[in-house]
């Protein structure tokens, strides 16, 4: 047993050993039974039939669902720049030296924290009309993500300058320099640097975010999937389709989730020498 | 304020719905994460997979689609008819216990490997040493970021306005209806969730402050 967690078990005897195959051979049987009941009920309602799995060779649903895919990696990629330059400017605004610019931005990183992102995107698509102001489906959807993904990034941007060691920006100011180059200089790149795995695990979420842009109809994947599903003519394929759309999905966060990873064994590695290594740089 | 007071019973029944939805997902969301975290550091490799696996998928998807699975397709399967509100709370409870899982896995291992050794030393099984010895101590390390997750689900209980649940964030639709402002409603809920979620936010805060304080004399003197 090489697991980390090993150390809250002994290395199993013979009759542990029995015990735990047993254990494990009931969790398989569990497990197996979950999924062939699963199965069972899929087959027996015809979702492995021919017929409903026959739109993924029509060569204009495939560009539906392609198109769908691509507004929402638009929502993503759109959602992911602003936010980022939001959680900036936000993040400056809190260790503000001037403490109305402070209140300001706590008050508005704090606001949208709070507030569930669908209320937002519904404010802005069902509400802005009542004021006479039309935001298109894709803008609710931005600025949604802008506002919620950009205050939480605030909060990671902040926490992780204010986690750089005091002596390296009192360092800084030993040298002249003002604040906004000890900032720039000195504090920002050593905290994106530290916390860039947590920056892309925040971009994850937000890209599951994206997919709330389904309950405002904006035509992203997921909208696709449903006017597909309930297409009469191809036999309501709803299942058939939502596990294709699910696979995209999980497939898009994997790989987003495995950069942070990498970002993060490689920040570890270095980790040992980060300070020789900006004292080089600098 | 018209918009609040003509309506009251309206969003009366909606935050209502909104605390029920809130409220059966935390408890299962709680007892089905600490369950998967359990399975995550057992000694049965099956259970680790099953449990990995569990949080790897549920993790990566959207928690739209995962409720679009329960509200669309599982009707289809025509297993048993479950109401939409039983079906969202299903999948709220499903989707919140990956993340209740991974929480709890972090503060089994904030628990000082002395403390299981110790367990053992004195005879106790994986079982006993887990429930007696490591979860109490973990508690400490567990409840402020568990309180977070439980922040994101009441946060997250507004998905479910989308597949007809009554609940707070699908009130634009009778406020048209009937004529009021939207946007005026929508702040108003908006409102709503910040007298909701600021109690459990502070309570978080302070939790946050004292234990972190108090854990660090821990560790110093077990080492």
């Amino acid at each position: 047993m090489s697991a980390p967690t090993a150390v809250l078990f002994d290395v199993p005897g013979p009759k542990a050993r029995a015990r735990n195959g047993a254990l494990g051979v009931v969790a398989v049987i569990v497990v197996a039974a979950l999924l062939a009941f699963i199965i069972a009920r899929l087959a027996a309602t015809g979702q492995f039939d021919g017929a409903v799995w026959e739109w993924i060779l029509y060569e204009n649903i495939q560009l539906a669902l392609l198109e769908g895919l691509g507004n929402t990696l638009r929502a993503f990629a759109a959602g992911a720049v602003l936010a980022l330059v939001f959680g900036a400017v936000f993040a400056l605004g809190r260790l503000s030296d001037h403490a109305w610019v402070r209140g300001i931005s706590t008050g508005v990183v704090e606001f949208f924290r709070a507030v569930p992102l669908v209320v937002l995107m519904f404010i802005f698509y069902f509400g802005m009309p009542s004021v006479g102001v039309t935001v298109s489906t894709f803008t609710a959807v931005v600025v949604g993500l802008t506002l919620y993904n950009g205050s939480v990034l605030a909060e990671i941007f902040r926490s992780g300058v204010q986690a750089v060691p005091r002596g390296q920006s009192e360092a800084a100011y030993a040298l002249g320099m003002r604040k906004s180059a000890v900032m720039r200089f000195v504090l920002l790149p050593q905290a994106v640097r530290s916390m860039l795995p947590t920056i892309v695990s925040q971009l994850v979420v937000l890209l599951k975010d994206s997919a709330l842009g389904f309950l405002i109809l904006y035509p992203e994947l997921l909208y696709q999937a449903r006017v597909l599903g309930s297409s009469g003519q191809l036999g309501r394929p709803l299942l058939p389709v939502a596990f294709v759309v699910a696979i995209v999905y999980i497939t898009l966060c994997l790989l987003l989730t495995a950069l942070a990873t990498y970002l993060e064994r490689r920040t570890r590695r270095s980790a040992a020498a980060p300070a020789v290594e900006e004292a080089a740089a600098g | 304020m018209n918009v609040l007071i003509d309506n009251l019973g309206e969003f009366g029944t909606r935050f209502l719905g909104t605390i029920e939805l809130f409220v059966l997902s935390a408890i299962a969301s709680l007892i089905l994460g600490t369950v998967l975290a359990a399975m995550r550091v057992s000694p049965v490799p099956a259970m680790r997979v099953t449990a990995t696996a569990y949080v790897t998928l549920l993790r990566n998807t959207p928690l739209t689609l995962v409720m679009f699975f329960f509200a669309l397709g599982f009707p289809r399967l025509e297993i048993v008819d479950l109401s939409y509100f039983t079906l969202a709370v299903v999948a709220l409870s499903l989707y919140t216990a990956a993340f209740v899982c991974e929480t709890v896995r972090a503060g089994i291992s904030t628990v000082p490997p002395g403390q299981a050794e110790a367990a053992r030393a004195l005879g106790f099984g994986f079982g006993q040493s887990l429930s007696l010895v490591i979860l109490p101590q973990a508690i400490r390390a567990v409840v402020p970021p568990l309180t977070s997750v439980q922040i994101a689900l009441i946060k997250n209980t507004t998905v479910a306005a989308g597949f007809s649940v009554v609940e707070a964030g699908g009130i634009y639709s009778t406020l048209s209806e009937r004529g009021y402002s939207t946007l005026v409603g929508l702040l108003w809920v908006a409102l709503g969730f910040i007298v909701l979620i600021t109690p459990m936010t502070l309570l978080q805060r302070s939790l946050e402050r004292r234990w972190s304080a108090s854990s660090g004399g821990v560790r110093v003197g077990a080492r």
